[in-house]
């Protein structure tokens, strides 16, 4: 990857993303051995990691369950739907569960908004959601973490 | 992995290879792919341009600048590499369909980058995708090595003497890096921070070299202008805005979907026929005619024509092509504080009257819709967007101002609905509508 760019520091983002996928959140030690790959401070690396939103330096759940909330999503009710992957879970907003198979978030517009309402988990889209069809989807992500 | 709809009215240009499978090369060739390619090869420079102008193709991502034009601001001696940056940070609220071009015909955007890239000189071109978007960078990178492997991208493409590389990069979830200058600040591994024009990309760009950055969707049009000629794309629209669109329909319409249909389609016969009409038998109330940030407009405003020119006439913006419906149920003073949310949320904070001016009216929005807004409040919203317009580094300050003083302009009567404690008249079981989680978060 870093011959595609003619500055090494280029590939920072994307990488900070696969190593958070492998690593399940951006460890101290991930952070050092990144900012010694792009020869920059981890201050600097931090620097960056804090404004992604996707980047964490948090464990989160093995499911990072994301449901839309923005406008087309809450047009076609995401409240409701995020109170009810919320209650299913047990968990807030930025909450992990206690066997640490899921977590959940409230995330802004994901790129769904014709398939409204829409969540996330991991990188998997799961469009046009009712409570049902939530509810199977968290059982079949809970028996896959077992 | 979206549904695909399709309705008699369209004009398939660019989603003409959906659902055929065009993601495998040999299809897309099948198909009629990388014939633009090879003509472009035969061009000059000022030919591609000359036949992008005449197509009056405007960019699709959300300002309509004229694509030719930006592309003739590129000099064509510089010191530095040009570069090729298609913008695939698709996150505008309502907007939807570059999801769908990069997943169906990845390889109609590659050739679009090259296409540019020939028309000023340039040797590499970059492809950024937005984080959540993973399956697509995967779809991309695919489509990519494909090309390298037949010869399209690489050490002389199809033996022209002209070396092209096309490099595919992925975000880690901002709004603002779909806005040019912050989009190359992130792929150059920073913080998206908007940079200060002049000087603009095409003269001092990525890595400050000359650059052309456009939409997925403009760079999927370039082919097929390429193929068919300007003056034809140009007739499938209206005068100064050429050819088609891809209009992601959503929010309160029976039938949401992405259709591409002519620049200048009349926007209530797409609610009304293309998108089923308004659910649940209501009637309309609003419509957001081209993504979050565009002011909202009302129903006795939407018997306009669909192109950038009609709706800057009655003071909105086609933007980036989504059209969220709002039916008579819905509660203006919530859409106008969730918007103001995710305004707030995604401000980068460079400049304090976007980072103040968004909280300021977040705190205001918030605190108004729960019931606890006064009369002065309503001035002062207006008030503080207003000075925000223009005040900015970059349009994400605009962006959140102006469906804000869009909204209490025009239903200045909902605010005052809310007013002394009463509770929101669209839903008063509970005048807290707040996500507590969000109410705690932020």
């Amino acid at each position: 990857m870093l011959k595609h760019y003619p500055v090494k520091r280029s590939v920072l983002v994307p990488s900070l993303l696969y190593a958070q996928d492998e690593v399940g959140y951006l460890s101290e030690e991930v952070i050092a051995e990144m900012a010694k790959r792009c020869e920059l401070t981890e201050l600097e690396v931090r620097n960056v990691i804090s404004y992604y939103s996707m980047l964490t330096t948090k464990p989160r759940g093995k499911y990072n369950v994301q449901v839309c909330t923005n406008i087309c999503c809450m047009l076609r009710g995401a409240d409701d739907i995020y109170r009810h992957v919320s209650k299913q879970l047990g968990i807030g907003h930025k909450q992990t569960t206690a066997d640490g198979k899921f977590s959940l978030e409230s995330v802004e517009c994901i790129g769904a908004c014709s398939w409204a309402p829409a969540m996330q988990v991991n990188y998997d889209f799961h469009e046009n959601l009712t409570p049902e069809k939530i509810d199977k989807i968290l059982e079949e992500y809970a028996a896959k973490a077992k | 992995m979206a549904d695909l709809v399709s309705h008699k009215d369209e004009v398939k240009v660019i989603s003409k290879r959906f659902g055929q499978g065009a993601a495998n090369i040999d299809r897309y060739v099948e198909l009629g792919g990388y014939a633009a390619l090879r003509k472009a090869l035969a061009m000059s420079a000022d030919d591609i341009i000359n036949e992008v102008k005449a197509s009056n193709l405007r960019g699709r991502g959300g300002a309509g600048f004229p694509t030719g034009m930006k592309w003739s601001f590129v000099p064509k001696q510089a010191p530095k590499p040009k570069y090729v940056l298609c913008n695939g940070d698709e996150s505008e609220p309502g907007t939807c369909k570059d999801r769908l071009i990069l997943e169906h015909d990845p390889h109609t955007v590659i050739e679009g980058v090259v296409v540019a890239g020939l028309s000023v000189g340039a040797k590499i071109g970059y492809i950024y995708i937005r984080g959540e978007y993973r399956y697509l960078s995967v779809i991309m990178q695919k489509a990519i090595a494909d090309a390298y492997a037949k010869g399209y991208l690489g050490k002389n493409i199809l033996g022209s003497g002209i070396d092209f590389d096309v490099f595919w990069h992925g975000g880690a979830g901002a709004y603002e890096v779909g806005e040019e200058s912050a989009l190359m600040e992130s792929l150059e591994g920073k913080r998206g921070i908007p940079r200060i024009r002049p000087p603009f990309p095409a003269v001092v760009g990525l890595f400050g070299g000359p650059t052309i950055i456009n939409n997925v969707e403009t760079l999927a049009a370039v082919p097929h202008i390429i193929n068919n000629g300007g003056q034809w794309y140009a007739e499938l629209g209206t005068p100064k805005n050429g050819g088609t669109r891809l209009f992601c329909l959503s929010g309160h319409i029976n039938k949401p979907g992405v259709f591409e249909l002519p620049m200048g389609y009349n926007l209530l016969k797409m609610i009304n026929d293309v998108g089923g009409g308004v659910w649940n038998s209501r009637k309309l109330k609003a419509v957001t005619p081209g993504g979050s940030s565009c002011p909202v407009i009302t129903a006795d405003e939407c018997d306009v024509p669909m192109d950038f020119d009609s709706l800057m006439k009655i003071g909105s913006m086609l933007g980036s092509g989504g059209v969220v419906v709002l039916d008579d149920q819905t509660c203006m003073v919530k859409y106008a504080q969730r918007i103001m949310r995710f305004y707030q949320h995604e401000s980068c904070g460079w400049c304090i009257p976007c980072r103040e001016g968004t909280d300021w009216l977040k705190k205001s929005l918030d605190r108004f819709h729960a019931g606890a807004g006064i009369r002065k409040d309503i001035d002062n919203i207006q008030y503080l967007s207003e000075n925000m317009l223009g005040r900015t580094f970059c349009p994400l300050g605009d962006a959140a101002a102006l469906p804000t003083i869009s909204i209490v302009k025009k239903y200045r009567d909902e605010f005052e609905a809310h007013l002394e404690g009463r509770p929101c008249p669209f839903e008063p079981e509970g005048a807290v509508q707040q996500l507590p989680v969000l109410a705690g978060a932020h």
